[in-house]
């Protein structure tokens, strides 16, 4: 019984209690992804399984075995931040930075989901490809709050990386 | 949390050999299981992960579709198929918590999670019937925004939180099960009860019965469908109202239509009362209305839910409006 955290095997723990979050942050020492409400209310703990956005505070670790679990710790290329990263630099998409793993990793998992025609609550047109406006992707994107104010720092942010090729 | 066992389920028979012990429960995606347990309002001894069950969705003879029970509320709103044929469906998951937990989310997990009656949650401080049976309801005089217009009884004024259920009883859906006594189905607007003096059973399900599949009847005008939700907030919140339509009209003439009201009962509401002074009628804005004064005409508000009876019949209307308009 394993899951694989950014790249590495790791064992699951005999607790069937511990979210993967608490594995996270608890056991592999992986701080950056962020515990907020602890009931799935805020989205600062979200992290990609097999690509796909999920609240690992909601998620029971076990039930996550031999899964490729993807933490902000494991987006960057060595020293090269990913894009979305260094966006999130360059339009002051955070302040206090609590929220700002969950963000990151709830985008990339959003323009995934764009990408394979996912619709929304405010897509008038359930069939019709997915173009990534603004209220498109604040729709999105509202599992993940930001209590500083960062928000129109952080759409710019996704606007002109991972959701560049389907604004309008 | 209470220390539980857990165990996985490589079939719908696996899970109910494994499902016979006594506190057991079936664990979906755990988007509010794993919350109650944590919060001490479900302490169950041993859980039964049923993510390993169907997640197909496929067409049936009559021309309806078959839903696997671990279906994730994402690959149903995405599938072409219900995108199509059941709009209703798709906008109705979609109003629904947010992105992270519809990936996450089972359809038979949808059909199960609890209400999010604040005084059901509080452990520490308040009376609640469905928590602990017998002990009183503190929200019939509390805060009552979020209530029971319609249905309710003195031992609970709880509202069923799930969108995806209100689309489910417009567009009668079926439920498959499976039990100790074999396997059954159920009307899917038999799953969900009335509270009556026990609130504590949400459903009509047997001790120990799984739910394996959703069944959608073939249902034409379907197509020609849609879910709205009213909230206090655009987006990630709970309906204060919401309501799940179909229309069919033929020159100028209803001929069938299907409605389902959210937020206003303990159970998805289907509006029979508003179907029937509606079918055979004229697609009027008058017909719609008076339609949504006879499907309230039994609402019964609290002291801060008043609101929802006039919500509820102005989104009725409005509803009804769009569908006719795409109609004509």
């Amino acid at each position: 019984m394993s899951i694989l955290v950014n790249g590495s095997a790791v064992a699951l723990p005999d607790d069937p209690r511990v979210s993967l979050l608490d594995l996270l942050r608890e056991r592999l020492h992986l701080a950056g992804t962020k515990k907020g409400c602890n009931q799935g209310a805020c989205g600062a703990c979200t992290v990609l399984v097999d690509g796909e956005r999920i609240v690992s505070c909601l998620a029971l670790a076990v039930q996550y075995d031999g899964r490729h679990v993807t933490t902000i710790e494991g987006l960057a290329d060595g020293d090269a931040l990913h894009p979305l990263q260094q966006a999130f630099i360059d339009h002051d998409g955070f302040q206090c930075g609590y929220c700002t793993p969950g963000q990151i990793c709830s985008a990339i998992g959003m323009a995934a989901e764009a990408k394979r025609g996912v619709p929304s609550h405010v897509s008038a047109d359930l069939t019709a490809d997915v173009t990534l406006t603004r209220e498109e992707l604040q729709e999105r994107m509202s599992g993940n709050l930001c209590r500083c104010g960062a928000h129109n720092g952080i759409i710019d942010a996704i606007r002109e990386t991972v959701a560049a090729e389907m604004t309008a | 949390m209470t220390p539980f066992t857990y165990a996985r389920a490589e079939d719908a028979a696996d899970a109910l050999r494994l499902g016979q012990a006594n506190a057991t429960a079936y664990l979906g995606g755990g988007t509010n299981l794993v919350d109650l347990i944590r919060e001490t309002v479900a302490k169950p001894s041993t859980l039964v992960d049923v993510t390993g069950l169907s997640n197909e969705i496929e067409e049936t003879e009559s021309g309806g579709l078959m839903i696997g029970a671990a279906v994730r509320n994402t690959a149903l709103a995405e599938r072409l198929a219900v995108r199509t044929r059941y709009p209703v469906l798709s906008r109705a998951i979609l109003a629904g918590a947010s992105a992270q937990i519809r990936n996450m989310a089972t359809v038979g997990g949808n059909l199960l999670q609890r209400t999010r009656c604040t005084y059901f949650y509080d452990t520490d401080g308040s009376r609640c019937n469905k928590r602990a049976p017998g002990s009183g309801c503190d929200a019939i005089e509390g805060f009552t925004r979020g209530h029971a217009i319609l249905g309710a009884s003195s031992a609970c004024v709880a509202t069923h939180p799930s969108d995806m259920c209100v689309a489910l009883a417009a567009l009668d859906a079926t439920v498959h099960l499976q039990g100790r006594g074999g396997a059954r189905t159920l009307p899917f607007t038999e799953l969900h009860r009335l509270p009556g003096d026990h609130p504590e059973f949400d459903t009509m399900l047997e001790p120990g019965e799984l739910i394996t599949a959703i069944e959608l009847p073939p249902l034409s005008f379907a197509a020609n469908s849609t879910y709205r939700k009213v909230r206090d907030r655009a987006s990630y919140a709970f309906a204060l109202v919401s309501i799940a339509a179909a229309l069919e009209i033929e020159d100028g003439v209803i001929k069938d239509v299907r409605i389902a009201l959210g937020g206003v009962a303990h159970k998805p509401w289907r509006a029979s009362k508003a179907e029937a002074a509606l079918r055979g009628g004229p697609a009027t804005e008058e017909a719609f209305l008076a339609a949504a004064v006879a499907e309230m005409a039994d609402a019964a508000p609290l002291r801060d839910n008043g609101f929802k009876i006039a919500l509820t019949k102005r989104t009725l209307v409005a509803v009804l409006g769009d569908l006719a308009g795409a109609a004509a």
